[in-house]
């Protein structure tokens, strides 16, 4: 069968190239008098041509984004082990709960007894989200990890402040996320990169001579981005608090964890927790994520506005507080985000949360031992719920990293991640996650096996990568050097 | 063991043994005993149906805007929706993939984007668009940090027109004070619209932008030629905020009044309004700026056949490279939101958002030429103000005594103009989509003869 | 690797070549390796100070940023505009083509690397 999609789907621009007039939609008829546009809005504010976007029918736009959706692959088309994203399963009983029109509907502007419904939810899910952290209380504003980290730091900010110990450097890790730096600068912060001891873990006597009365707080990634949890965790917290330090856990790997340790036992003050890894909301190609932050007593009275708040049986906002650091984006949160949150916690519970990571725990540590014999281990310290190779071995044949990412799209996984950690030249961080079974595992090994086997035996075939996708590598460098970012009609 | 859990007991056990281990609590033991719990403080899983009518009756505690006739903006609008925006958006190959990293398998993610892109540019008049920010508040906030980057941080001064949403204004505080930066707020005249003169004396020649909402707050049209004619002779960027995409179907986009940005919220193409998210942040600007600006960009280039195809570049401005000296540190951003408004807009047409954007005005008109009619204390705060499909409403009492006791008769008239303050007289904001039909303007009209 | 005889280096990687009154600055072929293929320069304007090695202006590639240093402190009197459209050049003649900015009035003293030197400073760099 020939798929109308395995080649160059048309831009809709470059659809009915005449213009001619067709119908996607059919409007509600207008029962109201008909104005001229003209005789109400004043003229040099009159736009004067359409944009320039063919009328399709239905059909013609149902069709365009099947075919493009089928060159995408999916969460539902196989593993996509792409470390510290949690590409778990997305259940479907989520989509369902998240269309609720009593749900959806909802106008963010409505007073509050008309929207109990929707109070409730937010609560309950803030109450939920304690639970599963042990922390004092929780904003869900932020709508991905990265704005969770900068409402976290603005707030460790906030509280120094109303200490009158305002300090002007903050910790990372060299083995951090991009966002951790950028989130530090962001919000108005000099970062100093810690660097990692020998076994990828916070090394405490580099942790001791810079921890000085200038830093305000660490950032730090529990498990790390190698999948290693901090052990001394206890002792992290201990001394940065000693010397009136915060603590920022990035909670990008929690589901390393949950339902077996409590960010609340190891010390930290702030959190975020990323929705769309951890507690199964979809990715969407790119969001809309959503990004709840857990803090310790010392930060709770510094949470974004508006918060909800419960009196008896019912729910109300506050919309001001002096003492916070105000609001981190419009309204309450990415609501429709934390409706599939909330659907998936009630469904797993106390005891499916713990099957959940000790299941995730157990296939990292099944695809660590099946390659470890064919990729090079550079740190060998117990991991958690991701493994970190990196092409040491295949290097030797000039195949890097890169090669056998694109040759693994020919078999028909996504690839691991690779920009980071950047303490590991040509990474390959592998997080299978829970969700997929176990024969997806032997599949997804004999494959990284096989291309292991190939980079010996034909690297140039590996180097070539990818042969079997509906494009081949794609000229990354030509699209910087001769940007084109919008269709033009020329 | 949980259908969402791809291991049962025996895979375990078999894992287990292929790894040498007893017990799963083998693999923890780098985790402190200090810092464990044997279970959390919550209850067990529950089934399907237990969890779907838990989630039901939440639903069902609230008074659906669906339900009533509705008359609620103030940034947040009901419009129509197309049934093959969901049916796309449902499409796993869509919603349960990751950022598109490996363009070889994300083609359609990426010429999703690379469309978007085109679109916002074509309404918005201007020459680049990014693949989406979080939402409009925090569009406002890029844009700002945008221009202050832009003036090469020489300027710590932002200039924005009252009229610009109040709740945008409160976030952009949040991170104006650890960036630095310095708010002026003008107040507008007695028309409803700042002023060219205000704008430009607030400004001064040490400003990095100014900032306008239009159509603004109250609904009202700005001078956008007036506003930009200030911003080149105070030497400051031009920033058009959008609440309300579909007023792009008649009005001119800032990019044709000499805008150095356009930016804000795009929940009106197709988007459901959830109780506030998630929806849609867009900004763009002009390519001479395109190294300033945040987020993620995808681009057209080929593969190695030489055919067409697209990826994600200039990378080098985000996080995940340059960490500390990003642009932003935005990394997750609002994609299968962008895909929505891409397919509203596709479906929708050129023409057909004419006539959405006519059917507004006109319902709109035709409500405020019955208000004029009335006797009694119902007034258009602005009576000769020209507005697209929004207006403020004085009446017989607080914007917010009126939406409550409005809402007592039936319907959602409006958002209190006050709730977050404000110079201008406090009522209600009253928007009119082309869902409101004349029965809904019939009953808002008959409520409102009530209470007066 | 091609580390011309009659250059001097900086540590970060320049070169630095007096012709008459200024001194021509660029990337070694070792560095342009390293970082792949540029696609975007960021030169400084024009009439500005340089000091010798601190930063004068980044490199791009597809997956990184660069910055590069001034090997000598004085004024910068010209860039290289064509990498602009060309930034290509980077690659193809580091040390020709693809020079990036003339500084004039350069001040004495800093402690610049001799070829042999720098090879040697590269091999133990990448073991």
């Amino acid at each position: 069968m020939k798929r109308r999609a395995i080649r160059d789907e048309a831009l809709f621009f470059e659809r009915n190239p005449e213009r001619l007039r067709r119908q996607g939609f059919q409007l509600p008829p207008l029962d109201a008098p008909a104005v001229d546009p003209a005789t109400i809005l004043p003229q040099n504010a009159l736009r004067s041509e359409l944009p320039d976007y063919p009328d399709l029918t239905e059909m013609e736009i149902v069709q365009h984004f099947h075919r493009l959706s089928q060159l995408n692959y999916a969460v539902d088309e196989g593993l996509y082990p792409l470390g510290s994203c949690t590409m778990k399963y997305n259940p479907r009983i989520n989509e369902q709960t998240a269309r609720l029109v009593g749900l959806a509907a909802a106008h963010p502007l409505q007073p509050v007894e008309q929207v109990q419904g929707c109070l409730r939810l937010i609560w309950e899910l803030e109450q939920a989200l304690i639970a599963i952290t042990g922390m004092a209380g929780v904003t869900l504003q932020p709508a991905a990890g990265a704005h969770g980290e900068l409402a976290g730091i603005l707030m460790i900010r906030k509280a120094l402040e109303a200490r009158g110990d305002a300090r002007d450097v903050v910790l990372v890790p060299d083995s951090a996320h991009g966002t951790n730096p950028a989130t530090a600068a962001f919000a108005g912060y000099e970062t100093i990169e810690l660097a990692s001891g020998d076994d990828g873990t916070v090394d405490l006597e580099e942790l001791d001579r810079l921890m000085t009365d200038r830093v305000a707080g660490i950032m730090l990634t529990v498990p790390n981005t190698l999948g290693v949890f901090e052990h001394r965790i206890v002792e992290i917290s201990k001394l940065v608090h000693d010397r009136g330090g915060l603590i920022y856990m990035d909670g990008a790997n929690l589901n390393a964890f949950a339902g077996r340790a409590l960010p609340g036992l190891m010390g930290a003050d702030a959190m975020h927790i990323n929705l769309h890894k951890t507690f199964s909301t979809p990715h969407g190609g790119g969001g809309p994520g959503a990004g709840p932050v857990v803090v310790s007593e010392a930060l709770v009275p510094h949470l974004p506005v508006p918060r909800v708040v419960k009196a008896g049986e019912r729910f109300t906002l506050v919309e001001d507080d002096a003492a916070s650091i105000g609001a981190m984006r419009g309204f309450y949160g990415n609501f429709l985000i934390l409706v599939r949150a909330l659907t998936y916690i009630r469904s797993l519970g106390s005891d499916g949360l713990r099957q959940m990571s000790d299941v995730a725990v157990l296939y990292a540590n099944l695809i660590r031992r099946r390659l470890a014999n064919a990729y090079h281990l550079p740190y060998d310290s117990p991991t958690l719920h991701e493994v970190v190779f990196d092409d040491t071995r295949q290097t030797a044949n000039d195949v890097h990293n890169t090669d056998i990412a694109k040759r693994l799209l020919d078999y028909g996984f996504h690839p691991p991640t690779m920009s980071f950690p950047l303490i590991v030249h040509g990474a390959l961080m592998i997080e299978p996650t829970e969700s997929v079974s176990p024969d997806e595992i032997d599949i997804f090994c004999d494959a990284m096996l096989a291309i292991a086997k190939e980079a010996g035996e034909n690297p140039e075939f590996v180097r070539t990568a990818p042969h079997d996708t509906p494009v081949s590598r794609v000229d990354e460098v030509r699209a910087a050097r001769k940007l084109k970012v919008r269709w033009t009609a020329d | 063991m949980h259908p969402w859990i791809g291991a049962g007991d025996e895979d375990r056990q078999r894992i287990l043994g292929e790894l040498g281990l007893d017990s799963v609590d083998e693999l923890f033991s780098s985790i402190p005993a200090e810092v464990c719990v044997d279970r959390l403080p919550m209850d067990d899983g529950r089934d399907e149906n237990a969890v779907r009518s838990e989630l039901q009756s939440m639903a069902l505690a609230n008074l659906s805007p669906e339900c009533v006739p509705s008359f609620l903006g103030a940034g947040v609008y009901r419009h129509v929706q197309p049934s093959v925006v969901d049916a796309v958006l449902s499409r796993a190959e869509f919603f349960t993939s990751y950022t598109p990293y490996q363009p070889e398998i994300s083609q359609g993610t990426l010429q999703v984007i690379f469309e978007f892109q085109t679109l916002i540019c074509q309404l918005t008049g201007m020459e680049v668009s990014n693949a989406s920010l979080y939402d409009g508040a925090t569009a406002l906030v890029e844009a700002v940090l945008f221009a202050h980057r832009v003036k090469r941080g020489r300027f710590d001064r932002v200039v924005l027109a009252e009229t610009l949403h109040p709740m945008y204004r409160k976030v952009l505080a949040t991170y104006a004070d650890p960036a630095g930066l310095e708010v002026v707020v003008v107040p507008p005249g007695d028309d409803g619209r700042v002023t060219a003169d205000a704008l430009r004396e607030a400004a001064g020649e040490s400003s990095c932008c100014i900032a306008v909402q239009s159509p603004n707050f109250l609904g009202i049209i700005e001078d956008l030629p007036a506003v930009a004619e200030a911003a080149r002779e105070s030497a400051t960027l031009a920033v058009q905020v959008v609440t309300e995409g579909v007023s792009l179907g008649l009005l001119s986009g800032g990019g044709a009044h000499g805008f150095d940005v356009v930016c804000g919220e795009a929940q009106s193409f197709g988007l459901a309004p959830g109780y506030g998210g998630p929806h849609l942040g867009f900004f763009a600007c002009r390519a001479k700026d395109i190294r300033q600006m945040p987020g993620r960009l995808a681009g057209e280039t080929i593969d190695s056949t030489g055919q067409r195809a697209f990826c994600l570049t200039l990378s080098t401005r985000e996080q995940h490279i340059r960490r500390a000296k990003a642009t932003s540190n935005i990394c997750t951003n609002q994609g299968l939101m962008a895909l929505a408004a891409t397919i509203w807009l596709e479906a929708i047409g050129g023409h057909g958002l004419r006539e959405l954007a006519t059917s507004c005005l006109s319902r709109t008109e035709e409500l405020k030429r019955r208000i004029n009619e009335m006797n009694g204390s119902w007034k258009l705060a602005y009576p000769t103000a020209p507005t697209f499909d929004e207006f403020l409403l004085t009446g017989p009492g607080s914007g917010d005594e009126l939406a409550r006791r409005l809402a007592a008769e039936g319907v959602l008239a409006g958002v209190a103009a006050h709730r977050w303050g404000g110079s201008w007289p406090d009522g209600l904001l009253v928007a009119v989509t082309e869902k409101n039909t004349t029965a809904d303007t019939e009953a808002l009209i008959a409520a409102m003869e009530k209470l007066s | 690797m091609n580390v011309p005889a009659d250059l001097k280096y900086g540590r970060t990687h320049e070169w630095a070549r007096t012709e008459g009154d200024v001194v021509v600055v660029g990337i070694t072929h070792y560095a342009q390796d390293q970082l792949g293929e540029v696609v975007y320069v960021e030169l400084p304007e024009v009439g500005i100070g340089a000091n010798a090695a601190e930063e004068l202006g980044t490199l791009e590639s597809v997956k990184a940023v660069s910055e590069f240093n001034s090997p000598v402190g004085g004024e910068v009197v010209e860039v290289n505009d064509r990498l602009e459209d060309e930034p290509n050049l980077v690659n193809e003649d580091p040390y020709g083509e693809g020079w990036l900015v003339k500084i004039s009035g350069t001040t004495e003293g800093e402690d610049l690397l001799e070829a042999a030197d720098y090879i040697a400073m590269i091999e133990a760099e990448s073991t």
